[in-house]
């Protein structure tokens, strides 16, 4: 059994409650209220991971978020395991079973440690120039590099938990419950605003809540006895909403911010059953109070990334809110008075703490004489330059630093032994949601931080994150932000007494010298991603000087914690290196999430089938009971052959197109777009919109309709109907409608506005039918015996109001097959009803319904376009052949400048052809190239199949092409180029079937 | 995600908006006298401000109603709003 290092109780953690887990197969034990960090430390585990690039040993750094090392794989479960959880967040429970990402076969026996040895094989930019050069050197690498890479394992299968959204509305968002969250929530709420509370944490109250330290005071009190009464106060406050477990993890224009609120990480496999995972709060915020407070940064120097080697910061909160010693041996690093704070507090467990290391030339405050005092050996002036122990920190060796910090004053190296090394670099405020929302950060040169600068929405950033580190001037500047932010004139924070003896001076020296040459040293950068001072170094020479290509060819800061605690020493070696200020150099951009997001998080209860909402027809029951496959045409569900006997999609789209010619079809074409459109101009309207005149048409009449951009490029199409004077009907493509309609109205308000023309989509509210074929008008006749069906009073392109069963209905004799028949439409309710009654009339004509496949084969025997298909946002109606149906005589129409540009009116554009192939049995494939020859290379594309189909009532292959200048090719000999062959075929009139349009009078 | 404030609804959000390009680009009322440069540059020139640009707005899930506004491109905040046909306001 492995050691117990608890060595105090404390009031965060539940004693009583002991709760086993598993970490890399071991069972371990902890307490209700732990991490699996501490957990782990508690247990003398330090040895969490492996490093990404060099495989190094890696232990636990932080208490944190921040967490670049001990990033765990949770759960074995193939559904619901999950890569990059990181160790100091996740809150142990009964059941839970973690283990170490990227090592194998074992985190303390790792192949890829090799890669440590290797490293001067491995330099910053290895990746890309494995991929340059030379060509054939990525394929060796490629192998170990995927199974070296990559950080966890994904799920396998569908995540089966439960996620969800919620909208919040707030006058006051408080990001960050430490002591100036905690101020800010109170002076907000008690002033009357509706008030949210965040905080990543499972405890309110951040640093300060366990902070016992006899130096630092608040009216006379310890600060966490001050603050604890304070949450309790606060949490008695009515409109106050307080969220733990909930990280902030976008930061939006207009403070509308993302969050994402953890609600059963913490709890047992049991206890999560059936309950909502996580929930993404979508915030829009009047206000935000940015307490994000600020993280600590570690020193760079050789080997400074041992396991045992960890933040100061860190090893204050293992000992003083978990009651765990991170070692029995412990020194502390520091440019600063943080560490001495950390070193007396945990001394006073009976920590043992050997001795702090200070960088600083003459360290003299309270602090420093109080650890003195306590018998901890200050070396003053001295900087650590090599570290030992492999699995586990050994010991360091330090030396004495020269005036200027950039050498030694003398060659002298002491060794000191040590299991647990505190590193104190200063502190960096997380600014991180502040520059996501568009902020500006200055640099303060005295301490070597940026500090938000210019606000870009009602916001202010208060405490450490807006660059107050010291007990008083947090309390003081954030009472007086808060005032001047809410605009009240007091706060109950005006007039504390607050003790803070700590002395504010500080060294930085972001790379710290060594006795090595930098070639020979590892002094980390970005734990995460293994980038060196060196890669860093090595990216300059080569000639990088933005901030944001050494990032990328470094990938510093590119981990899952996007170098939360290098970053800012990445941009002191940029500048140091380069001779210019850091406050020059500007940052690298922040982005969004803040901490890692799950997918499921992300998309809610929107997934399967609520992934995206859908459209079904009124006829849909019936196409479902007759086993109808379906296809997505936009949102709509539309039936697209009805296989009858195990019948294959081929077998049925030919027995449905045959059928359809040869005596009855019937297709539900409800989906097709449909606007109604009235007023006074409506015929003016449509003849600025459509290429041709529409004045004339007379009432009752229909006409097909081409529509164009103002580029000339054909845009849509459909049939429109003049039901009245001043009422047209127009349909559109069923993909097309809204963007028509929305086009429409543009027109309408923005360029035309004295058009007396009112638009309305109308498409859900009619269901339609539509019956072909040589027996359409037999059928028709049963179900509406009293309309005259005679070529007299019901041509082609004519429309008629009738009635089936005292149902209104609007029958239209119009045709996108070529066959004799009619749509007929009626009130969605009744589509039902009327698709049924039409089978019935049919049946003794054997009608066959069929779906949009053959609906595309029939139109394409007739050469008619399908748009969106045969065009593509490239195409004129010159380019299609459809000359005549552009008006010479009309000013002016949607388009028609553009018609006579000169490039629309080249000779040798792409132009709509049909194609037979010289083997009538060969099926095109849709998309394929189009070629003169296939002889010289490059080869010049002529141009592509758009449409190809077996056509049952030719007994050939046909197809719809654009070939360039193919307009001038009738009967060109030209070859389709397939991979592994080459089809011969020639170019022919794109109508195939019925040219003389007999069959529409039949 | 911004908030926008349609003349005829109020503020909602900007998922209910389409975006409409540059404003103030007006269809010639007589295309076929315009040389062919003249006709591009009125279909295909747009300034793409950085900076305050005035555009059009379409509240295509609302109202349906097109409208202007007054935009700083750098920060999105919307300066002005202000209905078709209206001259644009000072800023
Ligand atoms: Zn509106």
């Amino acid at each position: 059994m492995s050691k117990n290092l608890r060595v105090q109780t404390s009031k965060f953690i539940d004693e009583t409650t002991n709760i086993s887990f598993k970490f890399n197969g071991k069972t371990y034990y902890g307490f209700k209220g732990d991490t699996l960090a501490s957990a782990l430390l508690s247990n003398d585990v330090h040895l969490v991971g492996r490093s990404f690039k060099y495989h190094r040993p890696r232990g636990i750094m932080t208490a944190g978020s921040e967490e670049p090392n001990a990033i765990v794989q949770t759960n074995n479960n193939t559904a619901l395991t999950e890569p990059n959880v990181r160790a100091t967040e996740i809150e142990i429970y009964e059941g839970l079973e973690a283990s170490s990402q990227n090592c194998w076969p074992s985190v303390k026996f790792d192949i890829g440690g090799i890669n440590n040895f290797l490293s001067p094989l491995l330099p910053a930019g290895f990746y890309y120039k494995t991929f340059m050069w030379p060509a054939n050197f990525w394929e060796k690498y490629e192998y170990v590099i995927r199974h070296s890479a990559g950080l966890g394992k994904s799920p396998k299968e569908p995540d089966p938990d439960i996620y969800d959204h919620r909208y919040i509305h707030c006058d006051v968002l408080v990001i960050g419950a430490g002591i100036t969250g905690i101020m800010a929530a109170k002076t907000a709420a008690k002033n009357n605003l509706k008030t949210l509370l965040l905080d990543e944490k499972t405890e309110l109250g951040g640093t300060t809540i366990y902070q016992d330290s006899d130096h630092i005071k608040i009216n006379n009190q310890s600060s966490s006895a001050w603050l604890e009464n304070e949450i309790t106060e606060l949490k008695k406050l009515n409109n106050l909403e307080i969220k733990t477990r909930t990280s902030v993890a976008a930061y939006h224009g207009y403070n509308y911010l993302l969050a994402r609120e953890n609600l059963t990480d913490h709890l047992s496999n049991n206890d999560k059953q059936n309950k909502i995972r996580q929930r993404l709060l979508k915030i829009r915020a009047k206000k935000v109070i940015v307490a994000t407070g600020s993280l600590e940064r570690p020193m760079v120097f050789n080997n400074n990334d041992r396991p045992g080697i960890m933040l100061s910061s860190a090893v204050k909160k293992y000992a003083d809110y978990y009651g765990v010693a991170t070692g029995q041996k412990n020194i502390f690093f520091t440019n600063n008075d943080t560490a001495y704070e950390s070193a007396i507090s945990i001394n006073n467990k009976g920590i043992k703490v050997e001795a702090i290391v200070d960088i600083r030339e003459n360290p003299n405050s309270e602090f420093t004489k109080e650890a003195e005092n306590l018998g901890i050996k200050i070396y003053r002036n001295h900087t650590v330059v090599d570290t030992h122990g492999y699995k586990k920190l050994n010991n360091i060796s330090i030396m004495e630093l020269s005036k200027d910090g950039q050498s030694f004053a003398n060659s002298n190296i002491i060794t000191l032994d040590c299991d647990c090394l505190g590193m104190a670099g200063g502190w960096t405020p997380a600014v991180h949601l502040f520059t996501q929302s568009g902020g500006k950060l200055k640099f303060r040169d005295e301490d070597q931080v940026f500090i938000p600068n210019k606000y870009p929405s009602d916001q202010v950033s208060v405490g450490s994150c807006n660059g107050d580190f010291e007990l008083d001037e947090i309390i003081n500047n954030t009472s007086k932000s808060l005032k001047e932010f809410l605009n009240i004139n007091k706060t109950d924070f005006d007039n504390l007494d607050v003790q803070c003896p700590k002395d504010k001076e500080i060294r930085n020296i972001w790379l710290l010298p060594s006795n090595k040459v930098l070639g020979k040293t590892k002094p980390f950068v970005d734990y995460q991603n293994d980038a060196t001072a060196k890669d860093i170094k090595l990216a300059l020479r080569e000639g990088f000087k933005s901030i944001e290509h050494v990032k990328r060819y470094t990938t510093t800061g590119m981990g899952t914690d996007q170098g939360k605690l290098g970053n800012m020493h990445a941009l002191g070696i940029i500048a140091d290196t380069a001779g210019i200020k850091v406050g020059e150099l500007g940052t690298t951009t922040f982005r969004p999430p803040y901490t890692p997001l799950t997918f499921g998080t992300m998309v809610g209860r929107n997934v399967g089938e609520y992934f995206d909402a859908f459209r079904r027809t009124p006829m849909n029951d019936w196409h479902i009971e007759n086993k109808a496959e379906f296809e997505n045409v936009g949102q709509w569900k539309r039936a697209w052959y009805y296989p009858q006997n195990n019948e294959t999609m081929h077998d049925a789209v030919q027995r449905e197109s045959k059928a359809a010619r040869d005596s009855a079809g019937i297709l539900d074409a409800s989906t097709l777009g449909k606007i109604d459109i009235q007023g006074t101009d409506a015929s003016e309207f449509l003849n600025r919109v459509y290429t041709n005149a529409w004045s004339k048409l007379a009432i009752g009449k229909c006409r097909y309709g081409l529509m164009l951009n103002e580029d000339g490029m054909v845009y849509d199409d459909g049939v429109t109907t003049r039901l009245e004077e001043n009422h047209y009907i127009m349909t559109t493509t069923t993909g097309g409608a809204a963007n028509v309609l929305g086009k429409l109205e543009d027109y309408l308000q923005t360029e035309w506005p004295e058009l007396d023309v009112y638009l309305s989509s109308v498409t859900d509210h009619y269901a339609t039918a539509s019956v072909c074929g040589p027996n359409s008008k037999k059928i028709l006749n049963k179900i509406i015996p009293d309309l005259d069906l005679s070529d007299e009073n019901f041509p082609h392109m004519s429309f008629k109001n009738a009635k089936i069963d005292n149902i209104k209905c609007r029958v239209m004799r119009i045709s996108f097959t070529g066959e004799h028949s009619y749509e007929i439409n009626v009130q969605a309710n009744f589509g039902k009803s009327l698709w049924e009654k039409c089978m019935d009339a049919g049946q003794e004509f054997k009608i066959t319904p069929y779906g949009t496949e053959t609906m595309h084969l029939l139109r394409a025997e007739k050469g008619f376009i399908i748009v969106g298909q045969d065009t593509d946002g490239t195409m004129t109606p010159i380019d299609l052949q459809m000359d005549w149906i552009v008006s010479k005589k009309k000013y002016d129409f949607i388009g028609k400048r553009s018609l006579y540009r000169s490039d629309t009116m080249k000779e040798d554009r792409k132009q709509l052809v049909g194609l037979i192939t010289d083997n009538p049995s060969e099926v095109l494939e849709e998309g394929a190239q189009i070629v003169a020859n296939t002889n010289p290379t490059p080869v010049e594309m002529l141009g592509h199949v758009t449409s190809s189909y077996y056509s049952p009532n030719l007994n050939k292959s046909i197809a719809l092409a654009v070939v360039r200048g193919g307009k001038n090719m009738m009967g060109r000999k030209l070859i389709i180029a397939m991979e592994n062959k080459n089809i011969n075929v020639t170019i022919v009139d794109p109508v195939f079937f019925d040219k003389e349009n007999v069959r529409l009078n039949a | 995600m911004f908030l926008i404030s349609c003349p005829y609804c109020g503020v909602r959000e900007q998922s209910e908006f389409k975006a409409g390009g540059e404003a103030h680009i007006e269809r010639p009322k007589q295309p076929t006298e315009l040389s062919d440069g003249e006709w591009a540059e009125y279909l295909f020139m747009r300034k793409n401000i950085k900076g305050i640009q005035l555009e059009r707005w379409n509240h295509a899930h609302g109202c349906r109603k097109w409208f202007n506004a007054v935009r700083d491109t750098t920060n999105d905040e919307i300066k002005a709003i202000y209905k078709m046909g209206e001259k644009p306001p000072t800023i």
